[in-house]
């Protein structure tokens, strides 16, 4: 037992840290928020250089065979300067999804791609009808002789827009109809029948909702074989989920730094503000809850690879304690900001509404205390 | 970054789970689920004290020259872990974890000689006199007054939830000895012998129906000023040192997380009628755990930056938070969770030596009087208050 970082994780921290403070300011931002890719193709290919897009691809596919704690570290210092780049998207979701499921030539065709920064990805797994539940799928992908053909409806699709290649998730109907599994589908971007409909982002960056139909596709679009990807879904999103938690808790320190700053030279009644005790316990409370919080993604992080009872009440009892941590000390940092913290004036806005599309994404609160509470009735809690 | 324990840690925390299974008694583990108390009777605690001394276990944290047994903080982990699962009795503090180690930092090397043996062994029962009626959070305005007379003191004042004063025959105090320009000066450290004439002691009961905590008066008692610990009028640095220990001593989440089980398993019985099926009830036992699991991140963070020699700093504060924060949350949950049988009161104590069959079920007995005494949870050893004070002031530097 050690939780002490390793040389090279305070390596990457301070490398990270360093290029976001370095890369990502008001302005940077502000830029990024008018453009129709919303984030910057430059840094994108200094991702790659740095090898952060190769972190958790495996060594045999091009990649350096990192774990989530390392991702956590990165997604850190990504929340700090609220960067916007697909990493989620393409690395923690797209990669790892074909990387678990893919075949060998599938994996050597895109894994190394996405390494070195030439390929985008993106997973359209959400739809309005299944609110939460990885499980509820309504598209739906028909066998034909030559291949697949896919219709459906998905929202919330991270950087859809921008992936060179969108994974679909679809219900596989064969030639005897409904088989009960889902599978997983390469789809390129530029196939005819996929119109995405982009928007920006809560909190910065872009997602899009996407039509699918009538979707031609070849026989070998399908992710892996015709086994339920599923349990792949599920693991991939609790991946994802201990990621943002590490991504929440940058974007909660900025905000409780920025805050308790803020109510040291703010004077009203002739005194600064945190000399009001009811205000440095509220100070002292979100501190806690930032710590709190860096204790569950940490946690979520290192249980990415237990068992999948285990691994999933870690990633939804982080999801839906982060969540509450993040909307606390998001609120209270508006609110001791007073009056300009409503306005856009301030940064204070955009790190609040980035805490507030963390909650919201694969679920808020109150459903992950739900799926913990569900998974702790079939398993003896720990 | 690991969570798995080494080949030797797991070698350990199986000795560990062996020794508990060989010598903790279901007598022993009956009265400490049904004592519902901070700390279990000495007959019950100091049996447990007993043994694990014998082991030469019976104080994990002190040096080995007087008697610990040398783990490193990963091993200290896993013995509280274990202690806590199986129900082991919860030993009262006040010797082992508290005057031990104001003795072995400031004491003198006859009182070294003297006192650390016997706090060992459980030969000695101490208790803590700090506050007063009049000096509660404001602790350093305390008026207990020592006047020295020739090689004594002779104590005057009154000291209050004076926890197991009516077991002990020692209490380790703060006593003003002479008036500084700040209050906190000119308060000493002494050791009293419960014994010595002029002392009383008054019963409090709490809300839950517990005789734990006294008032203890002080008539011209005389206290040999040889049982002074440090230098006169440095007593407030001392007792400082000690009140982190009190904080922070705390591998706390393995005690909850026991707590939160035995209620959980009782929301899953027809007992509760199935408590569980509630979803509220459901979703609240999740909060909880997972709020223990936070916490639970936090210590082994703290124990894994104590392993490099770095301080806790306010994070002791934040653990004394939210360990007492969460175990009101757990006893809240359980009387809640046993539904109208909340409304039985059994008024006799201990609850595991009953003439007479209660009301309710065995294992509900202690839901009420825990919620109810565990009110003081964020109220000792500095308030909920005193610690955000704290946290505000240390790790946030206003």
């Amino acid at each position: 037992m050690d939780l002490n970082p390793s040389d090279e994780q305070r390596l990457l921290r301070e490398s990270a840290e360093r290029f976001v403070a370095g890369s990502y300011d008001a302005d940077h931002r502000r830029k990024l928020a008018n453009d129709p890719l919303g984030f910057s193709p430059a840094v994108w290919k200094q991702f790659a250089e740095l090898g952060w897009l190769a972190l958790p691809i495996a060594e045999e596919f091009g990649g350096l065979g990192g774990g989530a704690v390392e991702i956590g570290i990165l997604m850190e210092a990504f929340g700090r300067g609220l960067v916007s780049e697909p990493y989620i998207a393409t690395v923690v979701l797209g990669a790892a999804l074909i990387e678990k499921c893919g075949s060998a030539p599938q994996k050597q065709a895109r894994l190394p791609k996405v390494a070195d920064g030439s390929l985008k990805l993106a997973f359209a797994h959400s739809e309005r009808a299944a609110r939460f539940d990885l499980a509820k799928v309504a598209t739906v992908a028909h066998k034909t002789a030559q291949g697949w053909r896919l219709a459906g409806s998905k929202i919330a699709v991270l950087d859809g827009h921008a992936a060179d290649e969108i994974i679909v998730s679809a219900h596989i109907h064969d030639h005897q109809g409904p088989s009960g599994r889902i599978g997983l589908f390469l789809v390129p971007a530029k196939t005819p029948g996929v119109a995405v409909n982009d928007h920006e982002r809560l909190g910065g960056g872009r997602a899009c909702n996407i039509e699918l139909s009538d979707v031609q596709l070849p026989e070998d679009a399908l992710l892996g074989d015709r086994s339920d990807a599923l349990p792949a879904i599920a693991w991939a999103v609790d991946r994802a989920m201990a990621a943002l938690g590490a991504e929440a808790v940058g974007i909660m320190q900025v905000l409780l730094d920025t805050t308790l700053e803020y109510t040291k030279v703010r004077k009203q009644f002739g005194r600064p503000l945190s000399a009001n005790q009811v205000i440095r316990h509220r100070l002292a409370d979100m501190a806690m809850q930032v710590d709190e919080a860096r204790s569950m993604a940490l946690r979520a992080a290192l249980k990415v690879d237990a068992e999948p009872v285990e691994r999933a009440r870690a990633a939804s009892g982080a999801k839906a304690k982060i969540g509450r941590c993040a909307r606390f000390v998001g609120e209270q940092s508006i609110q001791l900001h007073g009056g300009m913290g409503v306005t856009e004036e301030l940064e204070v806005g955009a790190y609040f509404k980035r805490l507030v599309a963390f909650d919201t994404l694969f679920g808020g609160s109150a459903h992950h205390y739900g799926r913990h509470a569900q998974l702790g009735r079939t398993a003896v809690p720990a | 970054m690991d969570l798995s324990f080494t080949t030797a840690e797991r070698a350990f925390q199986d000795e560990v789970r062996s020794f508990i299974a060989k010598n903790l008694t279901e007598e022993m583990k009956r009265a400490t689920a049904l004592t519902p108390s901070v700390f279990s009777d000495p007959d019950i605690g100091m049996a447990w004290q007993r043994t694990l001394h014998k082991q030469g276990w019976g104080a994990p944290g002190w040096p080995i020259e007087h008697g610990g047994p040398d783990w490193t903080p990963a091993q200290r982990w896993i013995f509280e872990t274990e202690s806590a699962r199986a129900g082991v009795p919860n030993v009262n503090v006040m010797g082992v974890k508290m005057v031990g180690p104001v003795i072995i930092g400031f004491g003198s090397p006859e009182q070294k000689n003297f006192y650390l043996p016997r706090i060992l062994s459980g030969e000695d029962y101490w208790c803590q006199g700090y506050s007063e009626p009049g000096s509660g959070s404001d602790l350093s305005s305390l008026k207990t007054r020592a006047v020295r007379d020739g090689d004594d003191y002779i104590i005057n004042g009154t000291k209050i939830w004076t926890t197991h004063a009516h077991h002990a025959n020692r209490m380790f105090a703060l006593v003003r000895t002479s008036d500084g320009p700040r209050q906190q000066d000119g308060i000493s450290f002494v050791l009293i012998d419960m014994k010595t004439p002029g002392i009383t002691t008054r019963p409090i009961l709490t809300i839950g129906g517990d005789h734990e905590v006294n008032q203890v008066f002080f008539d011209d008692v005389r206290v040999p000023v040889a049982n002074r610990v440090g230098e006169e009028g440095k007593g407030w640095t001392y007792g400082k040192y000690l009140l982190e220990f009190e904080r922070g001593s705390g591998i706390a989440s393995a005690k909850l997380r026991e707590g939160l089980k035995a209620i959980a398993e009782l929301a899953e019985s027809d007992l509760t009628g199935r408590a569980i099926d509630s979803p509220d009830i459901a979703t609240r036992i999740s909060e909880v755990e997972v709020d223990i699991d936070a916490l639970e991140m936090t210590e082994l963070r703290l124990l894994s930056a104590l392993q490099t020699g770095q301080n806790p700093g306010a994070v002791s504060s934040i653990l004394k938070l939210r360990n007492s924060e969460i175990r009101q949350a757990v006893t809240r949950l359980g009387v809640d969770v046993i539904g109208h049988d909340a409304l039985a009161v059994e008024p006799m104590r201990p609850l595991y030596k009953l003439n007479h069959a209660p009301a309710l079920p065995e294992e509900m007995l202690t839901m009420v009087p825990e919620y109810l005494n565990g009110r003081a949870y964020t109220i000792f050893g500095g308030t909920s208050e005193i610690q955000r004070d704290i946290i505000a002031k240390m790790m946030l530097g206003i």
